[in-house]
């Protein structure tokens, strides 16, 4: 689904430059819900970024789904984006003076999908986020789990090719974090790909594979034993 | 455009913030509201002092003989000359696309002694020698009886058309003057005709104590033989009179042995040069009213796309939220644009609606209060008001275009960076 080569990135502060990504290899195959672990300033958020069309590498291809990411201008990043990717931030990113339905419709609305059809994909997924009761509320009146939940369903809407997660826990307590890994873990075992950048271990080990950055390299790729967030939410 | 969710975003945007979008509106509004106000003075002057014209034909010049001031052909300087009856003819031989020319002789003036006697009473009237046409360069109502016409030229019969105000002077209240006689320097004329003109505010009164006379028959009575007082011209609707004033003066000159150079020999008053000085200054107005006006505007105007700047700002994250769920930068760019052209009509729409009320209101004021010296009817015509639409759509797309260009031009990344 997802295949990097010899990734580069680097960034410049002033008169230095700062090097990122060092030469990134890595493939991610349908189905996969992977961690990409690592301390801050790692590189990690600028992989996800990158991978995320938000964010352009200096050096290296990238293929998604076949497609190879390349000189894209903004018009056509953003149709890609809408297409092939459901972003998930760790600040929730929910847009306030929208209700949680038009939230999640937001995908939609830009694929140009009749108001009707949106309106009832957008309860069908917050219903699958068990958010129903609560699709005519505006963000501030929902608590941060249920935040995140809004912004899971709206990475879904548009059934995207792989959902982008950058720190979906980070701004969760633990109880509310495993509810919505359990969430993520839910969305995988229906087939989705799902990549989740976070910092903390327990996360990720409720993936299945992590990769661990370290100084703008890969030092670690393992297949994990799953840990199921299910068995911490009552 | 018209899509319903694009509409709902706007208004959402908008009434966000009720407070600084009505502020901001004000500028448009005001700005619009002092272009109308402006536009609608003017025209109320303009239609002021064009009532002061009056129906008075504008293409008109009156010309009369001074004392000429340059010796030519044997004849000294200093010399007095009238014109003659023979001068017209020579004028309308001489110089064509003239629509009247009429030869004036005046007895009496402001001031002047009492020269009307009928019965007991006396009045001291101006009395004109005229052609019939004068009443079409000097134009009056006739409310009773007559004007003069050729016959009364042709027999020299002494008839008389009196003003309103020579009537209530001469004669009892309700009472008939037609078929009556007044005695005019001793001379008995029949009167035969009642007008009244409309008033010229200032000389209005003055205008009703005219009496007209035909201009043969004041010649005889009055022994002026073929001299003419003073003449008005008029020329063809599409030729100014002022084009051709020295051909016509030239002719005088020439049948008066006047040096063709002498420029004070011939007196002379244009009034197309003063209506063409008058309308100028009108044109002058009418570009004062719009540069202001339209400078207050685009202080207004810069006011929204200020804003619109600040509204990017805050929206900086949003816009990057948006982006990365896939809009396309077009449509983000012309969601700014809209926002700031719908505040700009609606905040001009109520500009010109409430100036448009304002006028309504002064035009009941004069209309309650009589009519005020040189002010009348003020308004604005539809053009104005399309056009003033027009400049708002423009004004609008200007004061969107630079915000709704650096809403692009964050890119998402550094947009979902803002906090």
């Amino acid at each position: 689904m997802i295949e990097i080569k010899e990734l580069h990135k680097s960034y410049k502060m002033g008169a230095n430059s700062l090097h990122v990504l060092k030469g990134l290899n890595f493939s991610i195959k349908e189905g996969e819900l992977v961690a990409i672990m690592g301390s801050s300033g790692s590189g990690k958020s600028t992989l996800l970024n990158i991978l995320g069309m938000l964010d352009e590498a200096d050096t290296g291809d990238y293929t998604l789904d076949g497609v190879p990411i390349k000189n894209l201008n903004e018009t056509k990043a953003a149709k890609y984006r809408n297409k092939f990717l459901g972003f998930i931030f760790q600040s929730f990113n929910l847009i306030n003076y929208k209700s949680a339905m038009e939230n999640v419709a937001l995908p939609l609305y830009y694929q140009k999908v009749p108001r009707k059809q949106r309106e009832e994909k957008a309860l069908k997924y917050l219903t699958q986020v068990g958010l129903k009761e609560w699709a005519e509320h505006l963000p501030n009146e929902l608590s941060g789990g249920q935040k995140q939940r809004v912004a899971i369903a709206r990475a879904m809407a548009a059934e995207p090719k792989v959902l982008l997660a950058d720190e979906p826990t980070g701004a969760l307590d633990s109880k509310t974090s495993y509810e919505v890994m359990d969430l993520i873990q839910n969305i995988n075992d229906q087939g989705n790909t799902i990549l989740v950048v976070t910092h903390e271990e327990d996360i990720a080990q409720m993936c299945k594979r992590i990769v661990h950055l370290k100084d703008g390299v890969i030092v670690e790729d393992k297949k994990v034993e799953q840990v199921r967030a299910a068995q911490y939410v009552q | 455009m018209f899509n319903k969710d694009r509409w709902k975003e706007i208004l959402e945007v908008l009434t966000g913030n009720w407070f600084r979008t009505v502020l901001t509106a004000f500028g448009v509004f005001w700005g619009i509201f002092i272009l109308i106000i402006l536009l609608s003075a003017g025209k109320g002057l303009e239609n002021g002092i064009m009532q002061d014209f009056g129906d008075i034909a504008t293409n008109t010049m009156f010309m009369w003989s001074r004392a000429t001031t340059k010796a030519y052909k044997g004849l000294p300087k200093g010399r007095s000359f009238l014109f003659k009856t023979e001068d017209v003819q020579a004028i309308r031989d001489k110089v064509p696309n003239l629509r009247f020319i009429s030869p004036r002789n005046q007895l009496g003036g402001f001031g002047g002694a009492n020269n009307v006697v009928r019965g007991l009473r006396t009045g001291a009237y101006n009395v004109y020698g005229d052609y019939p046409e004068i009443i079409k360069q000097d134009p009056m109502s006739i409310i009773d009886g007559r004007f003069i016409n050729y016959s009364d030229i042709n027999e020299k019969r002494k008839i008389a058309i009196i003003g309103e105000g020579v009537k209530n002077g001469l004669y009892d209240k309700g009472e008939d003057a037609l078929g009556t006689y007044i005695k005019i320097q001793g001379v008995n004329f029949l009167v035969v005709g009642v007008y009244k003109k409309k008033s010229n505010d200032g000389d209005g009164e003055e205008g009703q104590k005219q009496i007209f006379v035909p201009f043969t028959s004041f010649s005889q009575a009055f022994n002026r033989g073929t001299d003419v007082g003073w003449m008005a011209i008029t020329a063809n609707d599409g030729t100014s009179i002022t084009s051709i004033k020295n051909n016509i003066m030239g002719v005088v000159k020439e049948n008066h042995k006047v040096h063709p150079d002498d420029q004070r020999a011939v007196g002379h008053f244009d009034l197309y040069e003063q209506f063409q000085r008058v309308q100028s200054l009108f044109g002058a107005l009418r570009f004062v009213a719009y540069f202001v006006g339209i400078l207050v505007l685009l202080s207004g105007v810069i006011g929204v796309s200020n804003i619109m700047l600040i509204v990017v700002k805050e929206r900086t994250k949003e816009i990057g939220i948006r982006r990365a769920l896939g809009e396309d930068p077009w449509s983000i760019k012309l969601q700014i644009l809209m926002e700031s052209i719908f505040l700009t009509i609606i905040s001009g729409m109520a500009g010109i609606t409430l100036g448009a009320l304002f006028i309504y209101g002064i035009n009941t004021l004069l209309d309650m209060n009589g009519p005020v010296d040189m002010f009348a009817n003020p308004s604005v015509g539809l053009g104005v008001v399309i056009g003033a639409l027009a400049i708002l759509i423009i004004s609008g797309l200007f004061a969107g275009f630079i915000p709704a260009q650096s809403a692009i031009k964050v890119r998402p990344i550094d947009a979902l960076r803002t906090e």
